[in-house]
């Protein structure tokens, strides 16, 4: 299926993407050749198939709920953009 | 002494004939004096390579060294490394400095090798020549006009050039196999969930694994008894152990059951590669095994159905990348949407950003079915189609690509044409199988020089060691994986 650019617009909010108007023909253009790939798939019946999310149909193993991991806030904020307090900063949400 | 396999390097090693420090300043200065020309390397960490070669070195005299231990590795920028700069090949990550060890990088500190840097890739693994690099396209080293494959085409080109006895590589759709194929070297994706993923950047988590990028089948069992068992802290990874893939390498191929998938010999492969595969056929034949054709008829929707449920799952995986707590973040943001967007469209590669919106789009409302269901469906005809070929056969050989190494740039401006470059090897990770590439021939460039070919071994699931026999037996009666670029 094409995407219009009206599309792509759409999809990049939804993915905290900003994309300029002069680039968004393109980029439509790009997606919606990989779409006409992807399409390919329609080429089958599949309605009889259950879908396969692990190659090997494994779930998700438990562990027991204990505390293992060690207080590091000040070693990982280390790499962060913006800190203070012990705090994430970020641009104000709440005026 | 740059130019040998590990298994060689460790005999050496072992007789005392130079110590880790020696053959580590050897590939220092090997990288000092290529790595300009290849872009192998994005970090050269040469002041922790010179601290745990002589960390080797003692414990070499102490005798508590293993098969590996001095022996300078290189690990693909994907791999967390405390305290060293991880990357990803991408702009978002060029300022990240790992705050943890990732368990394959822990791993292989415990069996004391040595860390000669970080290689560089495709930006968050995704692409198939390791142009989508931010730090710059990799260079072949058999013609670097010429790409070597992607996403681990830093990890490949490195061995290849002896900048590094062996590296590290993921795999989600054949990164660690086809860059292997075009730079003549061996290269093997085991069975997902056989190594851990802990500290491996997430590209796509059904699909990504760790493996071996070396110079020989040996090389790769040896790397993968280090690399391969439990891991509590992946839940993925799982729980048996692995057994020693060093045993089984000499087992014979008599009566060995080949299936060559007939729809890797249709139109789209080039001739030379199924010369090549022909001509390894037969070596397979003169040691005892049978050769018969297989059916894998849901082959051609492999492609389509991995580039809704790679990008679908990067599109989750990708979302952490928001500017708050490490990685890039845009100048001035005006308030948070601002500043998430702008941080991501400024620090994301045009791929990277077109992959996550393709997965958003099959994620999204009304198109889920339509997309992300349809394509788990396929995948499960696609590990259907193995399961019955398994049953007839011990191992699925054929080409790993269409033809070898193009030149760079020269697929760029479709990325559907760069995506098919990957039909033999993705539907192996849809089915989570082992699989190997190793060297199988050679073709000539129209400059002259010589352009390695790869065949893939395919395994059923888990069956690693068989696949390292297999590749094992067939590099002890062929020197394919012994000719090297001039460097």
């Amino acid at each position: 299926m094409a995407l219009e650019r009206s599309d792509v617009e759409k999809i990049a909010h939804l993915a905290r993407l900003h994309i300029d108007a002069a680039e968004a023909q393109e980029v439509a253009g790009r997606i919606s050749s990989i779409l006409a790939l992807i399409d390919q798939m329609q080429s089958i019946d599949t309605h009889d198939v259950a879908p396969l999310a692990h190659p090997f149909d494994a779930i998700q193993r438990l562990r027991k709920d204990e505390v293992t991991e060690v207080d590091q806030r000040e070693y990982l904020q280390k790499i962060a953009p913006a800190t203070q307090d012990g705090l994430y900063l970020v641009p104000k949400v709440i005026e | 002494m740059s130019r040998r396999t590990v298994a060689e390097l460790s005999r050496s090693l072992a007789k005392g004939e130079f110590s880790s420090t020696e053959l580590t300043r050897d590939y220092l200065a090997r990288i000092r004096a290529h790595n300009a020309l290849y872009n192998a390397y994005i970090t050269v960490t040469e002041d922790l390579a010179l601290a745990q070669a002589a960390a080797a070195d003692a414990r070499r005299a102490r005798g508590e060294h293993g098969p590996l231990t001095g022996i300078p590795l290189a690990h693909k920028d994907i791999f967390c490394i405390q305290d060293v700069l991880t990357t990803c090949g991408s702009k978002m990550l060029a300022n990240f400095v790992a705050p943890y060890n990732a368990t394959v990088v822990e791993r292989f500190n415990a069996a004391g090798t040595v860390t000669l840097g970080k290689t560089n890739m495709d930006e968050f693994a995704m692409g198939s020549s390791n142009e989508t690099s931010y730090f710059g396209p990799v260079r072949n080293p058999w013609d670097p006009e010429r790409v070597p494959g992607g996403s681990s085409g830093g990890s490949a080109a490195a061995v290849a050039a002896d900048l590094c006895a062996m590296a590290t590589g993921t795999d989600t759709g054949g990164s660690i196999r086809q860059p292997a194929a075009f730079c003549g070297i061996t290269g093997f994706k085991p069975s997902y969930g056989r190594i851990s993923r802990w500290g491996m950047i997430a590209f796509a988590s059904s699909l990504d694994q760790a493996g071996p990028i070396c110079k020989s089948a040996e090389d790769a069992a040896l790397m993968m008894n280090v690399m391969a068992g439990p891991d509590s802290r992946d839940s993925t990874c799982v729980d048996s152990a692995a057994p020693n893939y060093m045993t089984s390498l000499n087992d014979p191929l008599k009566g060995l059951r080949i299936g060559v998938p007939k729809q890797h010999l249709a139109k789209g492969l080039g001739a030379e590669v199924e010369a090549a595969l022909q001509a390894a056929l037969k070596v397979f034949e003169g040691l005892g095994a049978t050769v018969k054709e297989v059916d894998l008829p849901n082959n051609h929707l492999s492609v389509s159905a991995y580039y809704v449920i790679a990008p679908a799952e990067a599109s989750a995986n990708l979302s952490r990348f928001d500017g708050v707590r490490y990685g890039y973040r845009c100048a001035n943001p005006a308030n948070l949407e601002d500043m998430y967007k702008r941080s991501r469209s400024e620090g994301f590669g045009n791929e990277v950003k077109r992959r996550i919106m393709v997965g958003t789009y099959a994620l999204s409302a009304g198109y889920y079915d339509a997309y992300y269901i349809k394509a788990q469906q396929i995948r499960r005809l696609i590990k259907q189609d193995f399961d019955k070929a398994f049953q007839e056969v011990d191992v699925i050989i054929g080409p790993t690509t269409p033809h070898t190494a193009f030149k760079v740039g020269e697929k760029n401006d479709d990325p559907v044409t760069m995506y098919l470059e990957d039909i033999y090897t993705i539907g192996v990770n849809l089915a989570g199988l082992p699989g190997i590439s190793i060297p199988a021939g050679s073709a000539k460039a129209p400059n002259g020089k010589p352009l390695p070919i790869g065949i893939q071994l395919v395994g059923n699931d888990f069956a690693e060691a068989r696949v390292l026999n297999i590749a094992h037996q067939f590099q002890q009666h062929t020197d394919w994986h012994l000719q090297r670029p001039e460097v």
